[in-house]
């Protein structure tokens, strides 16, 4: 796929390669609009028995390995530390916490490569295991948590660091805060795994559906809801069977397992919600808005896990595939673990990789280097090779064919959207709802000219983020230099009056001493006459 | 003939009045210009454009008595987002003012301060605390990387630090876009 290629644009190369396959044939009836069916071999990957990566001689935790703040440790280095024992705390409401996944001893809590687009360090806390692999004890708040009050539940879920596992890694027990002004009534499990390649939920809802079933039981208790509709694509029937036999197990009628189109990108939250109920999530609004919250089949499962076996979350499973990888598996691995042993595990390299990827042929970044650890977020890593990765060669001007706008998923413009990132015109930009834009890629992928449409949307998005934190920060600054200005001109005029007050009394008390002058001499002149006056009479006499 | 001379008169007379109690009544106080020049400039109030703030440089622009091209903190983005309001060309940044660079803000080593108050008195937005003979701290948040408190202090304990730093400085590069057409 067109994601960061690395071979350089020269320009004047024909796209044969893009204008002989057959450009990707478009579903009509998807339940929303636009989307993509793409070409995929991933169901053979489900079938096959879950892999498990061994455990590392050290394993590397990101404290950032989620949406919001990063987690701030709570541990020192040389301290020991058992599996699922909290390293990290949160920092604010959207934040998680981060567990050590595996026993040994903290040797540093420093910067090292980690699973970014920017391919920079990040502070990482890395654990030497002992090889044990020793659990601490379980979280106490667990049991019947049927009898629990739902606030302490969701804490639970809180403390257990469970975050969004289909790979937006927002913290859940954030998504699972009511707020005031809305009504929760569904609550959507998502198990519709759209990308082409990843297939580790498709593994989790054959292997563990019993897992989700119970999770979301939990969740429904948390949200006070009773009503729960499960989302499976159409093409993956085993899913939806065993699911459907799950509930049947638990026998809770406020399950629903719906089949939806196997379109891309079904999985994403809004594309989901909207298939399934017809509602549209309102641009720049939540599901909750509209009384949905939506969570992935794993999220699903590890709620599960914190709650009844009070385990937090220390492992993920992760599809690792590509044409690069000899025998390609899902894997489970404990966080941390670098991604090359996961490759290790599925046989290693073919012979010309020529490009990692994280996080999906369709929405992930290429990594430059395998020895990084997975981390929560972390759902697939692919190999590729030349044959396989798609190669933009050469982009070329935009013709206005309009096929981005027939695939755009939130129905946006692209080819307009592109216009105004290319001449940095925010006001169109937001105008025209750059920030419904999902980063889907499928603009990029039907684009006849190779251009990376989603790139440009997201760098537009940044910089227009930064600009408005720019002016917020300026709005403040401003704030506090006129207040700073007022109160120096007020401290100014306190003093010219206080000064003032002082030169009346001074030129008042130079009065006085003036007046009593004055008296004095008349009363001289007084006593003078008079003594006359006296030696007079004493003379007459 | 005499009539509608009057009366030609007279309506031009009423339409005179009246322009002059609609100019009286809807005058718009300050200068408009100003305020949507100061609205895009980044209140750093560092000085660097050598006026006594963001606000009187926005108020010499709208006037017509200084470029566009003064503002370092700002950068090219300031300046182009002043072209567009103004109308004008995008020029670079004049070098004479300053260069464009990432976001600082100030950190005074709390080891060396003296609790001068020299700086507290030079922060154009009161983002330094302390009292006198007690050492001073920047609030980090307030802090608009102005550098005035650099010079004052005596014993040159403050330096510029990056606001960001790291991973999360890192900021995606703009997307190569296609080649200009060409006719050969």
């Amino acid at each position: 796929m067109n994601i960061d290629s690395d071979k350089p644009d020269t320009g004047d190369e024909l796209a044969t390669d893009v204008l002989s396959d057959e450009l990707t044939p478009i579903k009509k009836h998807s339940g929303f609009y636009g989307g993509l069916v793409l070409p995929t071999a991933k169901h053979i990957l489900a079938e096959q028995p879950l892999r498990y990566a061994p455990l590392p001689a050290e394993v590397v935790l990101p404290l950032s390995q989620h949406a919001g703040m990063p987690a701030t440790p709570i541990v020192t280095v040389g301290q020991a530390v058992l599996r699922g024992e909290c390293i990290a705390a949160a920092n604010g409401f959207v934040s998680a916490t981060i567990h050590a996944s595996s026993s040994g001893t903290v040797t540093a809590i420093e910067e090292r490569p980690v699973p970014h687009p920017s391919g920079l360090n990040a502070p990482c806390i890395v654990i030497e295991t002992d090889g044990a692999d020793r659990w601490c004890e379980p979280d106490p708040v667990v049991g019947d948590y049927h009898t629990e009050d739902p606030v302490r539940v969701r804490q639970r879920v809180r403390d257990a660091g469970i975050v969004g596992l289909g790979g937006a890694v927002f913290p859940t027990s954030t998504k699972l805060t009511a707020r005031a002004d809305t009504n929760v009534h569904t609550l959507i499990l998502n198990g519709a795994e759209c990308d082409p390649d990843i297939s580790c939920d498709e593994t989790l809802m054959r292997q563990r559906p019993d897992d989700i079933i119970a999770g979301a039981r939990i969740v429904l208790h948390v949200l006070q809801v009773n009503r729960c509709v499960i989302g499976v694509e159409e093409d993956k029937p085993q899913c939806e069977d065993a699911l459907r036999a799950s509930v049947e197990k638990f026998d809770d009628d406020r399950f629903e397992v719906v089949r939806v189109p196997a379109i891309y990108p079904e999985g994403s939250e809004r594309q989901l919600i909207q298939a399934l109920s017809g509602y549209e999530v309102p641009s720049n609004g939540l599901p909750l808005d509209i009384g949905f919250v939506c969570i992935n089949v794993a999220t699903a499962a590890a709620i599960n896990t914190a709650i009844t076996d009070g385990r937090s979350l220390t492992e993920r499973t992760v599809t690792v595939t590509g044409d690069g990888i000899k025998e390609p598996a899902n894997v489970v691995a404990r966080l941390g673990t670098p991604i090359s042993s996961l490759v290790d595990v599925c046989g290693g390299y073919a012979e010309d990789v020529n490009r990692l990827v994280v996080g999906g042929a369709m929405m992930g970044f290429a990594v430059g280097d395998d020895n990084i650890p997975v981390i929560k977020a972390c759902n697939s890593v692919l190999a590729m090779t030349p044959e396989h990765a798609r190669q933009a060669t050469g982009i070329r001007p935009c013709i206005r064919c309009g096929e981005c706008a027939r695939v755009c998923p939130s129905r946006l413009l692209p080819q307009q959207l592109y216009w105004y990132a290319g001449s940095h015109d925010h006001d169109k930009l937001e105008r025209y709802n750059i920030f419904d834009c999902i980063e889907c890629g499928c603009c990029d992928y039907v684009c006849p000219s190779n251009i990376r449409l989603s790139q440009h949307f997201r760098f537009a998005k940044t910089e227009i983020a930064i600009r408005e934190a720019d002016r917020q920060r300026a709005a403040v600054a401003r704030d506090r230099f006129d207040n700073r200005n007022k109160r120096l001109m007020e401290e100014k005029a306190r003093r010219d009056e206080r000064l003032a007050e002082k030169k009346q009394q001074a030129v008042a008390a130079a009065d006085i001493h003036q007046r009593r002058q004055v008296i004095q001499e008349v009363m001289q002149r007084v006593r003078a006459r008079e003594a006359a006056d006296n030696h007079n009479s004493a003379d007459i006499r | 003939m005499t009539a509608a001379l009057i009366l030609l008169v007279g309506v031009t007379l009423l339409i005179a009045l009246a322009l002059m109690a609609f100019a009286r009544a809807l005058e718009v106080e300050g200068t408009p210009e100003t305020d949507a020049l100061d609205a895009l400039l980044p209140q750093t109030q560092c000085g660097q454009c050598k006026f006594d703030g963001c606000r009187p440089y926005a108020d010499a622009i709208a006037r017509g008595e200084a470029d566009i091209d003064r503002c370092p903190p700002g950068g090219q983005e300031v300046i182009r987002e002043i072209a567009l309001l103004l109308g004008r060309d995008v020029i670079p940044l004049n070098p004479e003012y300053g260069h464009e660079t990432a976001r600082e803000i100030a950190f005074v080593d709390e080891q060396l301060c003296i609790g001068c108050k020299k700086c507290i008195q030079a922060c154009p937005v009161d983002a330094i605390v302390g009292a006198p003979k007690l050492m001073h701290t920047v609030i980090a948040d307030e802090c608009t990387g102005c550098k005035l408190c650099v010079p004052v202090c005596p014993v040159d304990c403050i330096t510029m630090l990056p606001a960001v730093t790291g991973i999360r400085a890192w900021k995606i590069s703009r997307p190569k876009r296609e080649p200009r057409a060409r006719i050969d």
